[in-house]
């Protein structure tokens, strides 16, 4: 089964005649995702690869296809527009894979989103797929995934295809796949991901990787350290080696004080009773390791 | 939430040392385009904050002539994106025209080292001079943006003039928060309350309060993720003024705010790291030999993580981006290759959108741009990786190709005893 999506849903993007939109929305299409619409103001009316409809307004995109999922792919300047449209037509799932939107447009939108029956995943991330029902919404290579029982979730895109790989690699399948956003303001934590895998019957364990910066893989910690949270859970934190002060990469990704370190999280994490993953080669042994102790292999 | 501690400090609280966490206000570089102390209070006294009457000078005479034009006694400031200035040597009350020349003759065309640079500091191109303030009391505000409350906070101490760290260290009672909660802005009442707290009463306390609105207005409309003074004072007439401004403006907002990017000083940045920013390559300089080219960040810092494991420290972080062309990725190259402490190079490309043909061809056109020889461990993985492969292995460079992470790190270590 897995979390978020499945063999129901109906995935509009936004941004479907760009570059990026335009490459992906095919990629997903191919992985076997239902792509019903594709929303570029302007070019209302138009077929992109000659079958899927393309609208000026995703409310009428919703009206006419019934999406029920929607995948960003618009500029940083008008990422928070297009978010904000999806809310507003009433779509409950968005996946917003923009990088670079202005901290300040996060703030106000964060808002609005808690307050729809909206769920944002990103922005800044690949996506999320659920294998099992062959749809992916996101930029991961689809090939890699292999159907079954773990859920993935990351604050990375590239570090969660190669978890994903040394998963398959020892043909450990994934349930589903989450990645919540490199940003400093994302729409849906490690938490709000890990209540979902909490609470699916298909998924056995989850492979979680955080890195530095902030607090979210404390407050992780904190739910995985609880009593609501009963499943085995292997944790990788990134970024052992960065310098304070410096942003790798992801805007959110930067060490400002003792527990945004990698040090800090990873005991936050151990206490809880995760199981550390030594090192990124580490992801898909220490995952065997686990399940296997716990039966579930 | 808008009372008492913001949860950070619980976190600290179980953490090992001191620091005020998810803050962001330690150590600013690389995170906003950071501004000049003289060109954030050009943008206070815009927006009716008061601040010192003060002139920025690019020579010693400069420097000489305005502190005469205050009377022969002033205070003479370096103007650098570092803190710690005043601990480092980079500001000086002089109280002679003659001290004034020396003082600022010493630090023009210096490098000022603090403890937020490294060992080569960052160059002190101007002084700013200022009038001296008559200080009663010294405090602490800034503004920044708060990861968990998502939204702006103030952070203020009446411990003003050492640093907020310090502060939040060793008495972490003594920090003031105020969160904003953005539908409804920054309210009179909290301005109100931030004044009361910090022990400001009567016409200081209510201008303290206007004060606090105008930084807060400073703030949204630049688009920061940091306002910081430290100290605003209390003149002994009750004037309440910021004597210090620093101001971080966030780098992706920076296509709406033409003005600003105006006043990005480029000398006062890491040449690799501007000239990778320029790239549009994040970047960032380290101080290991493994030099590092991967495509993304998270997977750039688990590399760097297996390398230092591997008792190989990188000499940088480095993400390439996903839609890199052959031309950004010998780009990228050509910023590891330049920076002589490389003498290996990592390659981690797990390619999806990044093909790995391009990405062998950058690094082929790279490596005869800067007619490099350092050997390569190549790690590939994805679209068109035979392709990648062949490129590389028909260059005549030393190349050796691994399947794994685990791969990577032991050729590295073979690399590094020669045998690679």
């Amino acid at each position: 089964m897995g979390i978020l999506l499945n063999e129901q849903s109906r995935v509009l993007v936004q941004g479907i005649t760009g570059r990026e939109g335009s490459f992906h929305a095919r990629a997903c299409k191919a992985y076997g995702t239902q792509v019903v619409s594709g929303v570029t103001p302007g070019r209302g009316g138009q077929r992109f690869d000659d079958a899927v409809p393309v609208f000026d307004a995703v409310g009428a995109a919703v009206d006419a296809t019934g999406a029920n999922v929607s995948l960003i792919f618009v500029p940083p300047s008008f990422a928070a527009d297009a978010v904000a449209e999806s809310v507003d037509a009433g779509i409950p799932l968005v996946a917003c894979i923009t990088e670079g939107i202005p901290q300040q447009d996060m703030i106000g939108l964060y808002r609005y989103v808690q307050a729809s029956g909206t769920r944002l995943i990103g922005p800044n991330c690949p996506g999320l797929i659920n294998p099992g029902a062959r749809c992916k919404v996101g930029i991961m290579p689809g090939g890699i995934h292999l159907p079954g029982r773990v859920g993935v979730v990351s604050r990375s895109g590239t570090l969660t295809y190669e978890a994903v790989g040394q998963l398959t690699d020892l043909g450990i399948g994934q349930s589903s796949c989450v990645g919540i956003g490199g940003d400093p303001i994302i729409g849906s934590s490690f938490v709000d991901i890990l209540r979902l895998y909490n609470a699916d019957p298909d998924t056995d364990m989850v492979v979680f990787i955080g890195e530095i910066g902030g607090t979210m893989e404390q407050q992780a910690a904190e739910y995985i350290g609880s009593a609501e949270f009963t499943k085995p859970i292997c944790a990788l934190i990134v970024g052992a080696t960065a310098p304070p002060g410096k942003r790798m990469g992801h805007a959110g990704a930067i060490i400002t004080g003792e527990s945004a370190t990698a040090a800090s999280k990873m005991a936050a994490l151990e206490r809880a009773g995760a199981v550390i993953i030594p090192t990124p080669a580490d992801i898909g042994a220490t995952a065997a390791q686990t399940l296997w102790e716990a039966g579930l292999d | 939430m808008t009372l008492g501690k913001l949860n950070h400090l619980k976190w600290n609280a179980t953490g090992d040392a001191g620091g005020v966490d998810g803050w962001g206000l330690v150590g600013q570089n690389g995170w906003a385009m950071n501004l000049h102390e003289y060109q954030a209070k050009a943008i206070f006294a815009r927006y009716g904050i008061p601040v010192p009457d003060g002139r920025r000078a690019l020579t010693a005479d400069a420097a000489a002539d305005a502190v005469a034009a205050f009377g022969g006694r002033a205070a003479v400031k370096a103007q650098v994106h570092a803190g710690g200035r005043g601990l480092a040597g980079g500001v000086r009350v002089v109280r002679s025209v003659a001290a004034a020349r020396d003082f600022a003759g010493g630090l023009l065309g210096s490098r000022l080292v603090t403890h937020q640079t490294d060992a080569n500091g960052v160059p002190v191109d101007s002084v700013l001079v200022e009038e001296l303030a008559d200080i009663a009391a010294e405090m602490y505000v800034a503004l920044t943006i708060d990861r968990e409350h998502r939204g702006v906070v103030f952070i203020a101490s009446a411990a003003g003039g050492t640093s907020i760290e310090e502060v939040a260290a060793t008495n972490p009672d003594a920090i003031i928060t105020e969160a904003v909660e953005p539908i409804i802005g920054l309210m009179p009442y909290q301005c109100r309350r931030l004044a009361m707290r910090l022990g400001l009463t009567g016409a200081a306390g209510r201008q303290a309060a206007g004060i606090f609105a105008a930084l807060y207005r400073v703030f949204t409309d630049n688009d920061c993720t940091l306002v910081e003074v430290n100290p605003l004072i209390v003149t002994g007439g009750g004037a309440v003024v910021a004597l210090d401004a620093k101001m971080n403006v966030d780098d992706d907002a920076l296509f709406r705010h033409a003005d600003l990017l105006e006043l990005r000083d480029r000398g006062q940045e890491d040449a690799f790291e501007a000239q990778a920013a320029d790239d549009d390559i994040a970047y960032v300089n380290l101080e290991g030999s493994v030099g590092c080219l991967v495509n993304g960040a998270g997977l750039a810092m688990a590399t760097l993580d297996v390398a230092n494991a591997a008792g190989a420290a990188p000499a940088n972080f480095l993400d390439v981006g996903g839609g890199a062309t052959e031309e950004k990725v010998a780009a990228a190259v050509g910023i590891i290759l330049s920076d002589p402490k490389v003498d290996r190079v990592l390659v981690n490309i797990f390619g999806g959108i990044l093909r790995c043909d391009i990405a062998a061809r950058g690094i082929v056109m790279a490596y005869a741009e800067h007619g490099a020889t350092q050997p390569l461990v190549v790690r590939m993985l994805g679209t068109n990786l035979d392709d990648g492969k062949a490129i590389l292995a028909e260059s005549g460079l030393n190349v050796t190709f691994t399947d794994t992470l685990t791969a990577a790190a032991a050729a590295l270590s073979g690399t590094e005893t020669g045998a690679g």
